[in-house]
């Protein structure tokens, strides 16, 4: 069971979150021409780490804010928890 | 080689089973081969068997990080089946189906293939005509499948919870009765010793490092047990794909997830199919020994750990209960994970790159077991020929540049979210 620290609630477990996947893709940019190149890699591509990871988190049965967490993909260590706004 | 037979068994008796050949070599490296296949599961080995047998590739290695049959070709829940929808992936399960049926002769090595039928229950109306319309689709490719109503499906697996107030009621099911299961260590195992006797070597507890690749061209591997040449290099590493291609910068349209499985207490003979649950993820078998084989959901967050998670064997096994109540009363004996290549369409990719020489065997989700036989095919003939063939074409990596996606399931492209 991963415990996660909503910076919002608290720690919680894990039962209370829904995944959302890699946090560290970017949207190409909006009013702007996107190559299928680049709408690819936004959609598609993903680098898949083993070890630290940065990712989003929804704390659906909780606040329902999404949040970003920094996980160990192979220990599943949690190093530190941030608001979705905020930056590392 | 030796074979294997009832009469070289009664020999070999004879002296208390001392006489028995090593099923495949220990060798150590060369310095250069033809092929070097990276991964000894399944799909590695099966490709390094075709890759001897049509194309008389013989010089070719397979490197394995761990022991052969160690990754998922010995953790998973060994279901075969083809009962798919869209063309490309019937007529790709469909020509391994026909692989698998001939595959324990071929081999000489029993790989109990059961083609026990696999039933997919529905829970609506509207689940209901899903399947009408996938196994009419199915029987367009010259697949079989079954359309079961409710009292059809009572008669096959009466101990499914039928009363009338339940949560999810048994509207009927789709069934294609040649689906079934097989050994998975036979499998590897099989492959394994045929590879090796026409030559293949196959190099265990040897880890692949990094790659040369000059001018765009592949030039060899580096290994924990040294530099290897080869102009052509295969990947099958399946869970690990992203690592390795990472050290090739290439990124890749899948994520790493893990995925349970679990075996109950034995029991006598109950469960004669393969069911699966039509209103979440579980599915169940019975094996030979009697012990309730059964998997569902990956755990939902990319995952290396080759180790499971409580809640989503709890989740699981809650959809298994409500199916068939009275696995409530099994105690549970075993349980394990492997790391699954979950691609962003569901479907997998065998394809060339774009460094030459250097192919691509991935993606396969929840279901490559079953495609270890048409895998192994249709990669040894997209190395051996440098171009993909016709029943692999639909596979191709640059399918996400162009959105010609093959979304079997409709999930778009989270294939891990329950
Ligand atoms: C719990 C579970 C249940 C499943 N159930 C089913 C099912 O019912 N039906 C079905 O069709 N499929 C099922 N699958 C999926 C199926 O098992 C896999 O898709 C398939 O086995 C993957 O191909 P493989 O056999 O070649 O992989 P693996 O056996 O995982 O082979 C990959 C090999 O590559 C090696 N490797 C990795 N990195 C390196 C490196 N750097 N150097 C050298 N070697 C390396 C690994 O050690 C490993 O042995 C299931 C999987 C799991 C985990
Ligand atoms: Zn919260």
């Amino acid at each position: 069971m991963l415990h996660i620290k909503c910076p919002h609630c608290g720690l919680r477990s894990q039962n209370e979150f829904a995944y959302g996947g890699d946090a560290s893709v970017k949207r190409p940019e909006l009013n702007k021409e996107v190559s299928d190149k680049e709408w690819n890699h936004f959609v598609y591509l993903r680098k898949s780490l083993r070890g630290k990871h940065l990712e989003l988190w929804h704390h659906i049965s909780g606040c329902r804010q999404w949040i970003k967490v920094q996980r160990d993909t192979a220990t599943h260590e949690i190093f530190k928890t941030f608001k979705a706004s905020e930056e590392i | 080689m030796q074979k294997y037979s009832v009469f070289n068994l009664i020999k070999n008796a004879f002296n208390n089973h001392e006489g028995w050949e090593v099923a495949w070599k220990d060798p150590a490296p060369k310095n250069e081969y033809d092929v070097i296949i990276i991964g000894g599961g399944g799909h590695g080995l099966a490709t390094a068997y075709y890759l001897a047998k049509e194309h008389n590739i013989r010089k070719v290695a397979i490197i394995e990080k761990g022991w052969i049959g160690g990754g998922n070709v010995g953790r998973n829940t060994t279901i075969i089946r083809s009962n798919y929808m869209h063309d490309e992936n019937a007529l790709f399960s469909e020509f391994g189906m026909n692989l698998w049926r001939s595959m324990s002769q071929e081999l000489n090595f029993n790989i109990m293939f059961s083609p026990r039928g696999i039933i997919n229950l529905a829970h609506s109306d509207a689940q209901m005509n899903a399947y009408s319309r996938r196994g009419n689709s199915m029987r367009l490719n010259g697949i079989d499948a079954v359309l079961l109503d409710r009292d059809q499906v009572k008669k096959i697996i009466p101990m499914a919870d039928f009363s009338e107030n339940v949560r999810f009621p048994i509207f009927g099911g789709l069934m294609q009765p040649s689906a079934g299961t097989a050994r998975h260590d036979g499998v590897a195992w099989g492959y394994a010793r045929q590879a090796d006797s026409m030559g293949v070597d196959i190099i265990q507890n040897c880890e692949v490092t990094g790659f040369d690749v000059v001018a765009g061209k592949i030039k060899g591997i580096r290994t924990s047990k040294g530099n290897i040449k080869a102009n052509k290099v295969g990947l099958c590493v399946a869970g690990s794909t992203s690592i390795l291609a990472e050290k090739l910068n290439m990124t890749l349209p899948i994520e790493t997830h893990l995925l349970q499985a679990c075996v109950s207490e034995p029991v006598k003979p109950i469960l004669d199919h393969v069911v699966t649950f039509g209103a979440g993820h579980f599915y169940c078998s019975q094996s030979d020994k009697g012990e309730m084989v059964m998997g569902g959901d990956l755990d939902g967050y990319n995952s290396y750990a080759q180790r499971g998670n409580l809640p989503t064997l709890q989740h699981v096994l809650t959809e298994g209960i409500a199916m068939m109540p009275f696995l409530s009363k099994l105690k549970m004996l075993r349980t394990w994970g492997g790391i699954m290549d979950m691609s962003m369409d569901g479907s997998p990719i065998i394809d060339k790159t774009h460094i030459e020489g250097l192919y691509l065997n991935c993606g396969w989700c929840y279901g490559g077991f079953k495609a270890t036989p048409a895998s192994g095919w249709t990669f040894a003939h997209t190395i051996a020929q440098d171009r993909v063939h016709e029943l692999n074409a639909g596979y191709s990596l640059n399918r996400f540049n162009t959105g010609h996606l093959l979304d079997e399931k409709g999930l778009g492209t989270k294939t891990w979210i329950s």
